[in-house]
């Protein structure tokens, strides 16, 4: 349901402003939220100087570069710095994307960071995702067939792959539910563009064998339905894919057994 | 609900098979409601200003009181349902139920005082 406020121990706080880099000249400021579940206290934003001068130049490096040298206990995922493995996704300058693939010169004065919206958080920019994988598995991300295995492979033709282009990009980084107020809202029933995405990646898939029960699973008011077309994930998506027109095309899909 | 698995919860209470055909409706009624609307605008702006005579008697031309009646119609069945999907993305729980059990009882009572008084002047 929706929320218009931050339940009161949400509420965020100015934190601690950390000294600047002696010597610096080239010094850019990151305002990054804090929030550590072992304090009892409400999250903060703290104040961090960069060197630019001997800094990457991707807002990971910037965050790397802080936890490093600055502040070690500040938390937040990273693994491949390239784009594929999706777990730096925050909200960096009010937009979800990935902190790997987001430039510092892209942001103009003080880059905020925040962790991904509307989510549980773990730690600092860690957020909770366990909802989020499992509504992901609850689609069947996986080849279904009743047919016997061919002996070498299942075969696709040049066409039928390419209808898999702009869909198995997706790096589950969340970026786009989390960017959703219907996922906002009612998340935890409504997949959510993500889930959805990858739902229609298999339903589409001229190897899967389940479409019907595919498309059974997600005929409901909420699971899909609650898709009001807001388009956010598509002007999120850090990846430059359009879960909305997955999603479209799922609804083309259901009216078309159906009428 | 503590010792339920996070693919359980997702899964949750199951799809309802049910969705697509108030997905439909709403389509067929906004297309149909683009063009009804600005036909009964048309209607409406010519009886508007016009009198008690002349409104009643454009409005007992048999064309425009069937666009007007249809228009009704479809309209408060389109406010209808997509009030319902409003209300449950801002409401929960027997708020919610109420809320949307308003709203019907509204577009019909509506659509029965539209019907009423249309016939009133148009027979």
């Amino acid at each position: 349901m929706v929320q218009f406020t931050l339940p009161r121990n949400s509420k965020v706080r100015n934190g601690k402003t950390w000294p600047k880099p002696e010597g610096a000249r080239n010094i850019r400021t990151f305002r990054i939220y804090r929030w550590n579940p072992d304090e009892d206290r409400n999250p903060r934003v703290d104040a961090y100087y960069v060197d630019m001068d001997s800094c990457g130049p991707m807002v990971l490096d910037a965050l790397i570069k802080i936890k490093s040298e600055t502040d070690p206990t500040l938390t937040f995922r990273r693994s491949c710095r390239e784009g594929i493995c999706g777990s730096c996704a925050m909200n960096i300058d009010g937009i979800n994307t990935l902190a790997c693939i987001h430039g510092i010169n892209d942001i103009s004065g003080t880059v905020r960071i925040y962790p991904l919206p509307h989510m549980h958080v773990v730690k600092d920019l860690v957020p909770d995702l366990n909802h989020f994988y499992a509504q992901h598995a609850s689609v069947m991300p996986w080849l279904e067939t009743t047919t016997n295995e061919p002996g070498k492979e299942w075969r696709q033709s040049i066409e039928d792959r390419k209808k898999l282009d702009g869909l198995y990009e997706c790096v589950m980084c969340a970026s786009c539910s989390t960017s959703c107020p219907s996922y906002w809202w009612n998340g935890d029933r409504y997949l959510g563009p993500a889930a959805l995405l990858h739902a229609y990646r298999w339903i589409i898939d001229s190897r899967d064998e389940a479409t019907g029960e595919r498309l059974d699973d997600l005929e409901d008011p909420f699971r899909l339905y609650r898709c009001h077309t807001i388009m956010n994930c598509a002007k999120t998506c850090p990846k430059g894919l359009n879960p909305a027109k997955a999603i479209s095309h799922l609804k083309k899909m259901l009216l078309e057994r159906r009428v | 609900m503590r010792y339920l698995t996070d693919r359980k919860r997702a899964i949750g209470k199951g799809a309802s098979g049910t969705g697509t055909e108030h997905h439909w409706r709403m389509t067929v009624s906004a297309a149909g409601l683009a063009i009804l609307a600005p036909a009964y605008v048309f209607i409406f702006g010519h009886a508007l200003g016009s009198g008690y005579e002349r409104a009643h008697s454009i409005f007992s031309h048999p064309l425009a009181a069937i666009i007007t009646a249809v228009t009704l119609l479809v309209g408060l069945d389109h406010f209808r349902r997509g009030a319902q999907m409003a209300i449950e993305d801002y409401l929960d729980g027997p708020r919610r139920k109420i809320a949307i059990i308003a709203v019907i009882a509204l577009s019909w009572f509506l659509m029965a005082c539209g019907l009423f008084a249309l016939a009133r002047i148009a027979l």
